[in-house]
């Protein structure tokens, strides 16, 4: 019996050891970066990051925010005059139409829905050359707000299915007593189930916003000018071709993931959910 | 007299259900229409718009193309720059190949794992950040990872008086592929970790306690009842990881722009370079279908379970 136990705790001792190396050796890169950015970086090419000794200094970090050429705190505000409109108006619209893909059967609604499954796996690449022209025509190229529509347009049909799947759960017997008591459809949307629907909305608003946030593909084929660049083509710009100055370089990229992370550290429970939660269920 | 009441207002209820349908999806169908659906379509039509009318030929050239940079099957053998010996559509599949296995492999034995360890709500947390940052910075945190003077990877290999493999990897051809996938391994298997723990949290437990008092070890358990239990988890991390595969663009943008000598090149940065660089439209279009018609094939799966499994709750 002893011996038994002695052979499970060696065996729960053996499991806790790899996991938790495997989780130290996954902050590694994140520990290095954050290491190297409060380090003078002539110091950290003789004598390593892993190293606590030695000066420490903030000035990759002012620099990194404030370099007129590729300081990254241009790019936040650029970066949050995109992502918020971004995740308010895909996250109302589609909820409209979630509601009546819940409620109501209606035409071609099947054809509508695999519609929008076939949009959320094609590939960005699939629309660039011809919302390029039609940007441009639209005298949107090169502007923030022709970024904000290509976004809001393209968040709509995770969202829409996301929604759906959450309304679809809900209970029906309120709206029905609702509907007995003379109410419209309005009525019952903005008043009942948009405030049922609040975790819902937070997990939508968690990752679209992050998702904006993080996009590079669509700024860097619809932004032309630096002054309107967002914060990650800044940062890729930070990148030199053949010498990288990874001082610099790390308080950028912090500066790049202070937002997401700070979004997640708030709304974990929602962000998970709204990241894996509507794949679980089927 | 009643029932003529009932009639008229269940019919003007008719009316408003339509009024209701059409106000509630108008804005969504306009906005998909115009920044989604058009230029999905318009997408198909550039890629056959050549100098002389519609044709394939956008298709053959990108298929045949041997320039290093944007080869998708077979580049030209360049001697002194000693590129691979394959193009981005090949990486995209390697990619796929490598990767998959792994994350697939990670991601259950962790959540497995996870049961039994102190703090894995922490080990969880750590896991998950590489699916919060930006790609970017991601792309950048890798590019660090492999850095002869910084890195943690070629430190490693010094230090195993490897001296082969104590160099910047991302710099080599021969090492540069393998090196960025090895890198999106570690961003991405918070994603499959996370499903199979939400997975293994909803297995009904009755069954595993039947097994265990019937004397079954550890290892049977796992491979032949936990395992077919997470068929639906399973499903949605090949899926999603093959999608996210064949989409990658910003790690290798950011960390080798698909160098050196295109030995790293991916198909979205091929449509990229021909996009931007080449500014030849039609073949960046023809690249974009061809990557599309291939998510199709994991996406059009995916889609068949999701109506699939919508049509069972009915």
């Amino acid at each position: 019996m002893v011996r038994r136990r002695g052979k499970v705790f060696l065996k729960y001792l053996a499991i806790n050891i790899i996991v938790w190396t495997i989780a130290i050796l996954w902050t590694l890169p994140f520990i290095g970066v954050a290491m190297v950015s409060v380090k003078p970086f002539k110091e950290v090419v003789v004598n390593g990051w892993w190293t606590l000794t030695g000066h420490y200094t903030l000035k990759n970090f002012i620099d990194a925010w404030s370099n007129p050429v590729y300081g990254v705190g241009r790019g936040y505000t650029n970066s949050f005059i995109v992502a918020i409109p971004s995740t308010i108006i895909p996250l109302f619209i589609a909820a409209l139409a979630a509601y009546v893909f819940s409620r109501f059967s209606f035409p071609l609604k099947t054809w509508l829905f695999i519609t929008l499954l076939v949009i959320m796996s094609m590939p960005q690449q699939m629309s660039v050359v011809p919302l390029f022209f039609m940007l441009d025509r639209m005298g949107l190229y090169d502007q923030l707000s022709g970024l904000i529509l290509v976004h809001s347009a393209w968040g709509l049909a995770w969202i829409t299915f996301f929604l759906k799947n959450f309304f679809d759960t809900l209970p029906r017997e309120v709206e029905e007593a609702a509907r007995v008591d003379g109410a419209g459809d309005f009525h019952i949307f903005f008043r009942l189930v948009l405030p049922m629907s609040l975790p819902a909305i937070a997990s939508v608003s968690a990752i679209q916003f992050t998702w904006v946030w993080s996009d590079f593909f669509y700024a860097l084929v619809f932004i032309a000018s630096p002054e309107k660049y967002v914060v990650t083509l800044q940062v890729a710009n930070m990148r030199g071709q053949y010498f990288v100055d990874w001082g610099l370089l790390s308080a950028g990229a912090i500066f790049t993931m202070l937002v997401p992370l700070l979004v997640y550290a708030l709304l974990q429970k929602y962000y998970v959910r709204g990241m894996v939660g509507w794949t679980i269920k089927g | 007299m009643f029932r003529g009441i009932w009639r008229r207002s269940s019919r003007k209820r008719g009316r408003s259900k339509k009024a209701i349908i059409i106000t509630f999806l108008l804005p969504e169908l306009i906005l998909l229409l115009t920044f989604v659906l058009t230029p999905i379509v318009g997408t198909f039509v550039i890629s056959f718009q050549t100098d002389n009318g519609y044709g394939p030929d956008n298709y053959y050239k990108v298929i045949t193309e041997t320039s290093p940079d944007k080869a998708l099957v077979l580049p030209k053998n360049i001697e002194s720059l000693r590129p691979p010996p394959w193009g981005a559509l090949i990486h995209n599949i390697v990619w796929v190949l490598i990767h998959l296995p792994l994350v697939v492999f990670l991601g259950l034995a962790l959540a497995y794992l996870l049961h039994e360890v102190k703090g894995s709500s922490i080990v969880k947390t750590i896991i998950f950040l590489g699916m919060v940052i930006p790609m970017i910075v991601g792309g950048l945190l890798i590019r660090f990872m492999y850095d002869g003077t910084l890195g943690v990877v070629p430190l490693l290999f010094k230090t195993l008086g490897i001296n082969s493999l104590a160099k910047t990897w991302t710099n080599y051809p021969q090492t540069a592929l393998i090196s960025l996938i090895l890198g999106s391994v570690w961003l991405w298997t918070g994603f499959s970790l996370t499903v199979y723990s939400a997975a293994f949290e909803s297995l009904p437990k009755s069954y595993i306690e039947a097994a265990k008092i019937d004397g079954a070890s550890g290892l049977q358990i796992f491979f032949k009842i936990v395992i077919p239990l997470l068929r639906h988890a399973t499903i949605v991390v090949v899926v999603m990881t093959m999608l996210w595969d064949l989409k990658i663009f910003d790690i290798v943008y950011v960390s080798t722009l698909g160098g050196p000598g295109g030995s790293s090149n991916v198909m979205a940065l091929v449509m990229y370079l021909y996009f931007a660089r080449a500014l030849d439209y039609g073949r960046s279009a023809a690249t974009a279908v061809i990557l599309a018609l291939i998510t199709l094939i994991p996406g059009a799966w995916f889609i068949k379970q999701v109506v699939k499994s919508g049509k069972e709750k009915r």
